[in-house]
């Protein structure tokens, strides 16, 4: 059985249908990306997948053991945690939050994950710094530590590069690739067609019209148009 | 007389030790509560709930319920702190419009009301304790104290244990919400807070002032503070301290509490303001 599935889902948002009758599935593994245009329902889906929309049809299902909120999430910045006055520990910890449970404190288990993220994303420096002092790329380096902490084996990301200079961007991608290496299964919702041919195994798509397959089915399509 | 003797005479009346920690109490809670709404841009929302207090104030005052008037002010309150901090996209009118809005209705209409049923000879006296905080804070019961005591520890120990928790929701929801926090239930939780916290401090403040005590902490902290938890305890400590000072300068020089408070808070945020600024021209210069 697959990772993810998702049956014949469809989200309806104010008598509009932002999903309709999707269907596709990930597995262990997968580096999918998600294509398409502003507004074309990317981001709902995302949350779908996530559990923080409960879709009209269908369902969407795990793999036995695993679940929505063992899933790193790494969303889009927002306005308000541009200035928001947390130091970089403070950000990742909160990573831990899906394992917590009832505990209402970190224990020690907890702030090792941290440690272990922050090295993994090469931050370890920043610890003690202030979340937005940091350059974009570095913010960005921060969330996906936070991500880390929560994913089990699956890390879902929203458009992980938009707002990067192209230097940050490429930095973020590699780091990306590398996860997926290490055997991550990442979901990544991007602009960028190139980047996703050039590093995803599978796409959906939701540009002009529906497409859900492989990478390499996918270029041959594009040559084919 | 000088003044230490002067303050120690005023401290053996049990009345201005009431207010003393009355109003020590509530500048905590208040401090704490406004770390999380300034960093969520709800700044604005202790006065629309204070209003909303005082339109239930006059509701109540025109009922005659005086003494039971915390049954009609308090779940008024509640109710608009959970209708204004929820955000809700469908909605056609927008955050900031709809705290605007309940804000000047609820004064509005309580004044309106307070005018055409008059239940006292001095109503614009009236209106402006409430306004303002005048005296009522001297004239606090042995039992307000210790409801306001109650409520306050209740709020700084929920604040203390879902720390992690709160953090969490106000740098990020999404991601809190995706981690598998009841979101909701929490947003709800920090309202009524904030709805209790709010009509405690009209006693203190009144109502024109009471976004005072949310928010000067608050911004006075972020100035020299760069983590959460620096930010919150800082914020509690000037917000303790700059309160008390307030109010033993309000005793002494026999100014209106509220307003003294006030000015104490702006105070500290101008002097922390400068002093960030010169920290940061010496580090340039450097």
């Amino acid at each position: 059985m697959a990772l993810l599935s998702c049956e014949h889902v469809t989200v309806r948002y104010e008598n509009n249908t932002v999903l309709h009758d999707l269907s596709f599935e990930v597995n262990a593994g997968d580096y999918l990306c998600i294509l398409g245009e502003n507004g074309s329902g990317k981001t709902t889906l995302l949350k779908t997948l996530l559990g923080l929309i409960s879709p009209d049809e269908g369902k969407i299902s795990f793999e036995g053991g695993f679940s929505a909120q063992k899933i790193g999430y790494l969303p889009q910045q927002t306005q308000i945690q541009k200035d928001f006055p947390a130091s970089v520990q403070e950000v990742v910890l909160s990573g831990c939050l899906n394992r917590m449970g009832r505990r209402l404190f970190t224990d020690a288990q907890d702030r090792e994950t941290v440690r272990q993220s922050l090295e993994q994303m090469n931050i370890s420096h920043l610890a003690r710094r202030s979340y937005r002092e940091l350059s974009g790329g570095q913010q960005q380096r921060v969330l996906l530590a936070r991500a880390l902490c929560a994913a089990g084996s699956m890390l879902v990301a929203d458009e992980p590069v938009t707002g990067l200079d192209p230097a940050s961007a490429k930095d973020m991608y590699s780091i990306l690739e590398k996860l997926h290496k290490d055997g991550m299964t990442v979901i990544m919702i991007t602009h960028d067609t190139e980047a996703a041919v050039q590093y995803a195994t599978h796409i959906l798509s939701f540009e002009k019209e529906f497409f859900f397959g492989t990478a390499e089915q996918y270029r041959n399509r594009r040559i084919g148009a | 007389m000088n003044i230490w003797s002067q303050l120690m005479m005023y401290l053996q009346y049990p009345f201005v030790r009431y207010a003393l920690i009355v109003g020590t109490l509530i500048s905590l809670c208040a401090s704490l509560l406004g770390v999380i709404l300034v960093l969520k841009r709800f700044s604005y929302i202790g006065d629309g709930l204070s209003h909303t207090a005082f339109g239930a104030m006059s509701v109540a005052s025109i009922l005659h319920l005086t003494d039971g008037r915390m049954i009609l002010v308090l779940p008024a309150t509640i109710a608009a702190a959970v209708l204004l901090l929820k955000q809700d996209r469908r909605s056609s009118v927008s955050g900031d419009a709809k705290i605007a809005m309940v804000s000047v209705s609820s004064l509005a209409v309580g004044y309106l009301l307070m005018n055409r049923f008059n239940v006292s000879s001095n109503v614009s006296a009236d209106v402006c304790s409430t306004l303002f905080g005048a005296t009522s804070i001297l004239t606090l019961t042995r039992s307000e104290v210790w409801l306001c005591v109650i409520l306050s520890a209740v709020a700084v120990i929920l604040y203390i244990l879902l720390y992690n928790r709160i953090f969490a929701v106000t740098f990020d929801e999404s991601f809190a919400a995706s981690s598998g926090l009841n979101v909701n239930a929490l947003n709800l939780l920090i309202a009524v807070i904030i709805a209790v916290i709010v009509v405690l401090a009209m006693n203190l403040v009144g109502s024109l002032l009471i976004s005072a005590l949310i928010i000067f902490p608050a911004i006075s902290a972020m100035q020299i503070c760069s983590s959460f938890r620096s930010v919150s305890i800082t914020a509690a400590i000037l917000s303790v301290c700059s309160s008390l000072a307030g109010m033993i300068a309000s005793i002494l020089a026999d100014t209106p509490v509220g307003s003294t408070i006030v000015a104490a808070q702006l105070a500290v945020f101008i002097v922390i303001y400068c002093f960030r600024k010169t920290l940061r021209r010496n580090k340039a210069d450097a």
